[in-house]
C-alpha cells in the first residue's frame, strides 16, 4: 500500500450527500430561480424538478436561457434569487467547499467539448481523476482512462491522440468520456449532437441512452435536436416567457395548447423526427430478433460470472 | 470518514493452493484506491473472487474486479444485477492502447527534431519571401489603380497606431530624458563637465533612443494588435469570407496597417525625442541647476542636424519591420486559440530583435558615413 488513506480528506459520499433534504428521487431541485443580465431578466420564478435516472431533455428558443439554467445548477453562474437543490444542497448558497462535495458526483460536456488542447484524449480523462482521487495509482488511472474512452465509442488508439487531431465527433465522444471519468449520478449535456451529422448524432444519441440505462444516469440534456428527443428522452422540459412552462413526455406535451409548443411540436420538421423515430422502433425490433441468435459470446460470460 | 474497501483471503483446498478473495465494502471510485494497490501485489494464484459482500459498485470497481479474474484466471461470484451488468460493459471496453503517443529515443528524438527545426526553417524562409512578394504585388496594383487604396482604412490605422499611442510613448520618453539627464550629469561631475549631460541628452535621443524605444513600445502595442487581430479574423474565417466576397485581405487588412506603421513611426519618433529633450531640461532645471530655456538653447548648438535625419531615417524601415512581423504572424495562424498566442508572441519578439539587429547595422554605417 503506497499511501495512508487516513491523510486523505474524504469527499462527500453519496449516502452523505443524502443526510439533507434529498430524498432519492429528484437529484436537481430548483425553486423560483431568477436569472438576470443587468435589466435582461432572463429567469423569473422558474422551477423545475429532475427525475432520478431520467434523460430530461430542455428546449426553447434561442436566448430563452438554457444555457444560463444549465450554468446556473453547475454553479458556474450565480443566480439572482431562489434556490437551486443538487442532491439536497443548496447550490446558490454553498461555500466553494460545499460545491466540491457535489462537484465529483456530477459530468458535463460543453458544447464545443471543451477538451484541454494540451492533453492527450486519456490525459483529460485523467485530470477529474488526479483532482478529486489523488489516491488512485497511475497505472490504475492509465486502465481507467483506457476503458472509459472504448465505453463512449472511441477507438482505443484515440486515447493517445491530441483533441486538435479529433472529428468534431470524436470531441464530443472524447468530452463525454471526460464527463464520466468520476462514475458520475448526473450528466449535463449541452447540445451534444449540435454540428454532427445525422448518422454521427443518431449514434451518439443511442450512446447516451445506453450509458444512461447501464450506468444509472441521470441526463440534463439541452438540445435543438428534434430527433435527440423523440429518440431518447424520458420527458421535456420547455422554457419560454422566463420559465419552465411545461414539463412532460412529448404526448403530454403536444395536448398544451401554448402556441410556441404547438408550433416547435407540430412544425414540419418534427413531424419528420417522429416518423423517423417510429421507422427505427420498428427496425430495432427486427435486429433484436436477430442479434438474440447470435449472441452466444455473451452467453459465455454470463456463465463465467454466476449470479448471487 | 470516508468507507474504503477491503478483501479478506482464504486459501484454497487442495494441491493448487489457489485461494479464494472475498470483497467488503463499496466498491466505488471514491474507495478502492488503497484496494486496487494491495491486489496487484498479490502473487499467490486466485481461484474466485467472491462479491457478495460487496457494498455498491460502479464502474472502477467493476474494472479491478474484471481484471483481476482476468489476470488469475478466477471465476466471480456472488455478483448482484448491477455488478454483472457493469462487469460486461468493462469487459466490453478493454483495451491496451498507448496514453501518449509513442516517442522515439533520446538521440532519435533530438535529431528528429532538429530536422524539424531546419525544415520548418526553409519553409519559413520561402514563405516570408513569399508573404513581400505579395504585398509588393498588391501595393504596386494600388499605385497603378489608386481607387482601390481603402483611405480609410489606412486613417484608422494610423490613428490606432499612432494618435492613441501618444500618451504612453510621451510619458515613456519624458521619464527616459529624465533619466539620462540625471545619470549622465552624475557620471560626468566626476571630471567636472557636468554642462556636457545636455549632448548626452540632446544627441542620444534624436540618433537612437528616441526612434528605437517608440520603436519597442510600437511593436508591443501595435505589432502584437495587428497579429491577434489578423490571427483571429483568419481563425474566425473572416479572411476567408472577404476572399470569397471578392475582397483582397492584402488591400483591406494588411496594406493599411503596414503603411500605418511605416507613416507613423518617424511622426512618433520625432515627438519621442522633442519629449525626451524636454524631460531632460526639467530635471536639469530642478536638480542641476541649469535652467531649461538655457538648456533647450544649448541643445541647438550641441545637437548636428544630421542626429535629427538619422533617427528619421531609420523611424520607417523599422516601421515597415514592425507592421511586417505583426501581419506575417497573424496571417500564419491555423488551427486553434493558442496558436494566435503563439504568433502573438513571435510577431512582438522577431520585431524587437530585427530592430535592434539593424539599429546596429545603421549605427555603423552613418558613422562611417561621417555622420558622427
Amino acid at each position: 500500500m503506497g499511501s495512508d488513506p487516513g491523510n486523505i480528506v474524504p469527499p462527500a459520499d453519496a449516502e452523505e450527500l443524502g443526510t439533507e433534504r434529498y430524498d432519492g428521487k429528484y437529484p436537481i431541485v430548483i425553486d423560483g430561480l431568477q436569472n438576470a443580465f443587468g435589466d435582461n431578466v432572463i429567469h423569473q420564478d422558474l422551477a423545475l424538478k429532475v427525475r432520478r435516472g431520467e434523460i430530461l431533455g430542455v428546449v426553447g428558443g434561442s436566448g430563452t436561457g438554457k444555457s444560463v439554467l444549465m450554468r446556473s445548477i453547475i454553479g458556474l453562474q450565480r443566480p439572482t434569487g431562489g434556490t437551486i437543490e443538487v442532491f439536497g444542497r443548496d447550490i446558490t448558497a454553498a461555500g466553494p467547499d460545499e460545491v466540491i462535495g457535489v462537484r465529483n458526483h456530477w459530468g458535463v460536456l460543453f458544447q464545443g467539448g471543451a477538451l484541454f488542447s494540451t492533453l492527450t484524449v486519456a490525459e483529460n480523462v485523467e485530470v477529474p481523476l488526479k483532482q478529486f482521487y489523488p489516491e488512485l495509482s497511475a497505472e490504475l488511472m492509465h486502465e481507467i482512462a483506457r476503458y472509459k474512452v472504448v465505453l463512449t465509442g472511441l477507438p482505443g488508439e484515440a486515447a493517445s491522440k491530441y483533441p486538435s487531431e479529433l472529428s468534431g465527433g470524436m470531441k464530443k465522444r472524447a468530452g463525454l468520456a471526460r464527463a464520466l471519468a468520476l462514475d458520475p449520478e448526473l450528466l449535463f449535456l449541452d447540445e451534444p449532437t449540435a454540428g454532427l451529422d445525422p448518422i454521427g448524432a443518431a449514434n451518439f444519441d443511442k450512446l447516451i441512452r445506453d450509458l444512461t440505462d447501464t450506468l444509472g444516469l441521470t441526463v440534463f440534456l439541452i438540445t435543438h435536436d428534434l430527433d435527440s428527443l423523440y429518440a431518447i428522452c424520458d420527458r421535456v422540459a420547455v422554457l419560454a416567457d422566463k420559465q419552465v412552462i411545461a414539463v412532460g413526455t412529448i404526448p403530454e406535451l403536444l395536448e398544451s395548447d401554448h402556441p410556441w409548443i404547438q408550433e416547435y411540436f407540430n412544425g414540419p420538421r418534427s413531424r419528420a423526427a417522429r416518423d423517423s423515430r417510429d421507422r427505427a422502433a420498428e427496425l430495432t425490433v427486427a435486429e433484436g430478433d436477430a442479434a438474440r441468435e447470435q449472441s452466444a459470446p455473451a452467453a459465455a460470460l454470463h456463465g463465467k460470472i454466476t449470479g448471487a | 470518514m470516508r468507507e474504503w474497501a477491503d478483501f479478506s483471503w482464504q486459501d484454497g483446498d487442495g494441491d493448487s493452493g489457489r485461494g479464494a478473495i472475498a470483497l467488503h465494502g463499496p466498491m466505488l471510485v471514491s474507495s478502492v484506491g488503497p484496494l486496487d494497490e494491495r491486489l496487484r501485489a498479490i502473487d499467490r494464484p486466485i481461484s474466485t473472487i467472491d462479491l457478495s459482500d460487496a457494498g455498491q459498485i460502479d464502474t472502477v470497481g467493476a474494472w479491478i474486479v474484471w481484471r483481476l479474474a482476468e489476470q488469475h484466471g478466477a471465476e466471480i461470484t456472488g455478483a448482484g444485477d448491477q455488478a454483472t451488468r457493469l462487469l460486461e460493459v468493462v469487459q466490453g471496453a478493454q483495451s491496451s492502447a498507448d496514453i501518449r503517443p509513442q516517442q522515439l529515443g533520446m538521440p532519435m528524438r533530438a535529431l528528429e527534431d532538429f530536422g524539424r527545426f531546419m525544415v520548418g526553417l526553409g519553409h519559413g524562409t520561402l514563405r516570408v519571401i513569399a508573404f513581400l512578394g505579395a504585398i509588393v504585388l498588391s501595393f504596386g496594383g494600388m499605385i497603378r489603380h489608386p481607387r482601390r487604396i481603402r483611405g480609410r482604412a489606412i486613417v484608422r490605422q494610423m490613428e490606432l497606431v499612432g494618435v492613441a499611442s501618444l500618451p504612453i510613448v510621451g510619458l515613456m520618453s519624458f521619464l527616459i530624458g529624465i533619466v539620462i539627464a540625471q545619470q549622465g550629469a552624475a557620471q560626468l561631475s566626476q571630471f567636472g563637465a557636468e554642462s556636457l549631460s545636455v549632448n548626452l541628452v540632446g544627441r542620444l535621443t534624436l540618433r537612437e533612443l528616441g526612434v528605437l524605444m517608440t520603436a519597442i513600445m510600437v511593436a508591443g502595442r501595435s505589432g502584437s494588435a495587428f497579429a491577434a487581430q489578423l490571427g483571429t479574423m483568419k481563425l474566425t474565417e473572416e479572411i476567408d469570407a472577404m476572399r470569397t466576397i471578392g475582397v483582397a485581405p492584402m488591400e483591406a487588412l494588411i496594406i493599411p496597417r503596414i503603411l500605418a506603421s511605416v507613416l507613423m513611426m518617424p511622426l512618433l519618433g520625432f515627438y519621442a525625442s522633442v519629449i525626451a529633450i524636454l524631460g531632460g531640461a526639467v530635471i536639469s532645471d530642478v536638480t542641476l541647476g541649469v535652467p531649461a530655456v538655457s538648456f533647450l538653447l544649448r541643445i541647438r548648438e550641441v545637437v548636428p542636424v544630421y542626429d535629427l535625419y538619422i533617427g528619421l531615417i531609420k523611424a520607417p524601415v523599422f516601421g515597415l519591420i514592425i507592421g511586417l512581423a505583426g501581419c506575417y504572424q497573424g496571417m500564419q495562424v491555423e488551427g486553434n486559440a493558442e496558436e494566435v498566442g503563439l504568433r502573438t508572441t513571435q510577431a512582438v519578439v522577431q520585431a524587437i530583435f530585427m530592430v535592434i539587429v539593424l539599429d546596429a547595422f545603421f549605427a555603423v554605417f552613418f558613422s562611417n558615413l561621417g555622420w558622427n
